[in-house]
């Protein structure tokens, strides 16, 4: 990416450390700052309302139980496109805000190919090249870039209709895009599982923005050893003595 | 409407559960048979439906034809289309075809409404949008192989033809019948109207050498509520665009079918999935995990 994106990522982190504030105590380390925060929350916020608005007009089992949250079909039609336009629009940004740290590289194709053993429990550790983000979160991410263009294009022949772009347009569109969304349904389960009891740890990452330093050498261990210049595997064997001994 | 109903439900979009008043009374089939070979196109019918819906006054677009606008509007929901045709000999025909809603057995429009109760379909096959629960969506237009609900950009709601759904329910026959002047336009049930369309098509071959009349009620939408008798059966599309095979697309009737097995799926292996994982697997935690109660104690080693 070019420096005028880092610039303003730059820019707009400074920003939103000069509001909010980060919370870091004593063997911890900052995971994501305010503005990664922010745009997280957002997304979710927009993610949820745009879920519940979508899922009544998806479904006519739903119908009853959905819309009324938005005040009714005709304001749940209303907003849903709203919703939608907000959760791209922060999206994006977040997008800009983490394209680098996500983009791909040769050790999370080998991360990936060990998933079983993570998954199953079998690697408490996670490989000692995985970074900032591990292979499972990349491909999440990217899953919802590649969604966000789906929606964004789907859903504004949607939003003008028949008359505008065909009938065939909007039918198809109308698959589309409950595609996408039930992709992301999917996906939201995991993010949720694992970021709250499936990795205990993780949750404060997103709320004061720090993570302990075990929680760092556990499943980010290059990361843990670019912020703190300690290896990961060394940190890990000295914590297990400490408390074996 | 009188404090008894006068149209039974057999339909609703996008309503889980029975519909109250599949039936319940006996009731046959209505159609409106428009014989496009006596009309005159003096569209009385669209002046008489303006008139009994009480619709506003509607600017007219002039096209150098006989026709009064381009397509049907919210607010206009009868036309005359008109189409100067060339015959395969050379010679010009005027068509006129009696433009609204077909009320389809199986209409696109309601398999396309995501709004419980948007749209319905009477006993007697007159499909009525009910725009107090219409959530303008538009989706109905997609479905509609006919291009016939039109959108109010002020109400948000989408209109169409009602077929007089209120003035059948009382026993009268609609408005655009009771103006035609050439006779060209009947009300019946559906078996008189396809019987007399059939024998009109025949007079037609016989009598006038129109070798390829034939009536429209195309099967693939379950037939129609409105049905036409045409100089030349075989291209519908002449007379302004009707189609030959009108479709509904794939995207209302399987994947609408799907959808719900499909999110169910995606739903419950998802929470089942995160949900066993906990219980088989368990969390991953920081390492190196803090030592047990059992461990600190010495029981175990």
């Amino acid at each position: 990416m070019g420096t005028a994106v880092e610039r303003f990522d730059d820019k707009a982190r400074h920003a939103f450390d000069k509001i909010g504030r980060n919370e870091v105590y004593k063997g911890e380390l900052l995971r994501h700052p305010v503005y990664t925060r922010f745009l997280h929350w957002m997304v979710a916020l927009c993610f949820f309302l745009a879920l519940f608005s979508g899922f009544g007009i998806y479904l006519p089992w739903l119908f009853r139980w959905f819309t009324p949250i938005f005040g009714g079909g005709a304001l749940a039609r209303e907003m849903h496109p709203w919703f939608g336009i907000f959760f791209v629009f922060f999206f994006g940004l977040q997008t800009l805000n983490w394209v680098r740290p996500m983009r791909w590289t040769a050790a999370d194709t080998r991360w990936m190919k060990n998933v079983r053993q993570i998954v199953n429990g079998k690697d408490k550790l996670d490989p000692p090249e995985t970074g900032f983000f591990n292979a499972g979160q990349k491909v999440q991410f990217w899953e919802i870039v590649a969604g966000c263009a789906v929606f964004l294009i789907t859903g504004i022949i949607l939003w003008e209709g028949a008359h505008v772009f065909g009938r065939f347009a909007v039918a198809v569109s109308y698959v589309l895009h409950d595609i996408s969304a039930l992709i992301m349904l999917g996906g939201i389960f995991i993010h949720i599982y694992q970021s709250t009891i499936g990795e205990p740890g993780t949750f404060e990452a997103m709320t004061r923005g720090a993570v302990t330093e075990s929680w760092a050498w556990t499943f980010h261990p290059a990361w843990y050893k670019q912020v703190t210049g300690r290896d990961a595997k060394q940190a890990y064997e000295e914590a297990a003595r400490r408390q074996g001994g | 409407m009188s404090d008894r109903r006068t149209l039974q439900i057999k339909q609703m979009s996008a309503h889980p559960g029975p519909i109250a008043g599949d039936g319940v009374q006996r009731d046959y089939d209505v159609c409106k048979l428009i014989d496009t070979t006596t009309c005159i196109g003096c569209k009385a019918c669209e002046v008489a439906c303006v008139e009994w819906n009480d619709m506003p006054f509607s600017a007219t677009t002039f096209d150098n034809t006989y026709q009064t606008m381009p397509e049907t509007r919210w607010n206009f929901w009868n036309l005359i289309k008109f189409n100067e045709h060339q015959k395969e000999d050379g010679t010009i025909q005027w068509l006129m075809r009696k433009d609204q809603c077909m009320h389809c057995a199986d209409p696109g429009c309601l398999r396309a409404c995501p709004a419980d109760g948007a749209i319905v379909q009477y006993t007697n096959g007159i499909v009525d949008f009910q725009q107090e629960n219409c959530i303008g969506c538009e989706f109905c237009a997609s479905g509609c192989p006919f291009n016939i609900p039109k959108f109010n950009p002020t109400t948000k709601k989408v209109y169409k033809c009602t077929l007089c759904s209120d003035r059948v329910g009382q026993g009268l026959e609609p408005a655009c019948i009771k103006a035609c002047p050439t006779g060209c336009l009947k009300f019946g049930s559906k078996d008189d109207m396809k019987f007399i369309a059939g024998e009109r098509a025949h007079q037609l071959k016989e009598n006038f050498g129109f070798d390829k009349a034939g009536v429209y009620d195309p099967e693939s939408v379950g037939g129609t509520h409105v049905i036409y008798v045409l100089h030349d059966a075989t291209n519908p599309e002449a007379y302004g665009g009707l189609p030959s095979n009108p479709q509904i697309p794939w995207s209302y009737t399987i994947w609408k079918w799907l959808a719900k097995p499909v999110l169910g799926t995606f739903a419950l292996l998802g929470l089942l999935g995160v949900g066993l994982h906990y219980v088989m697997v368990g969390p991953r935690r920081p390492q190196p995990e803090p030592p047990t109660k059992e461990a600190t104690n010495g029981n175990r080693g």
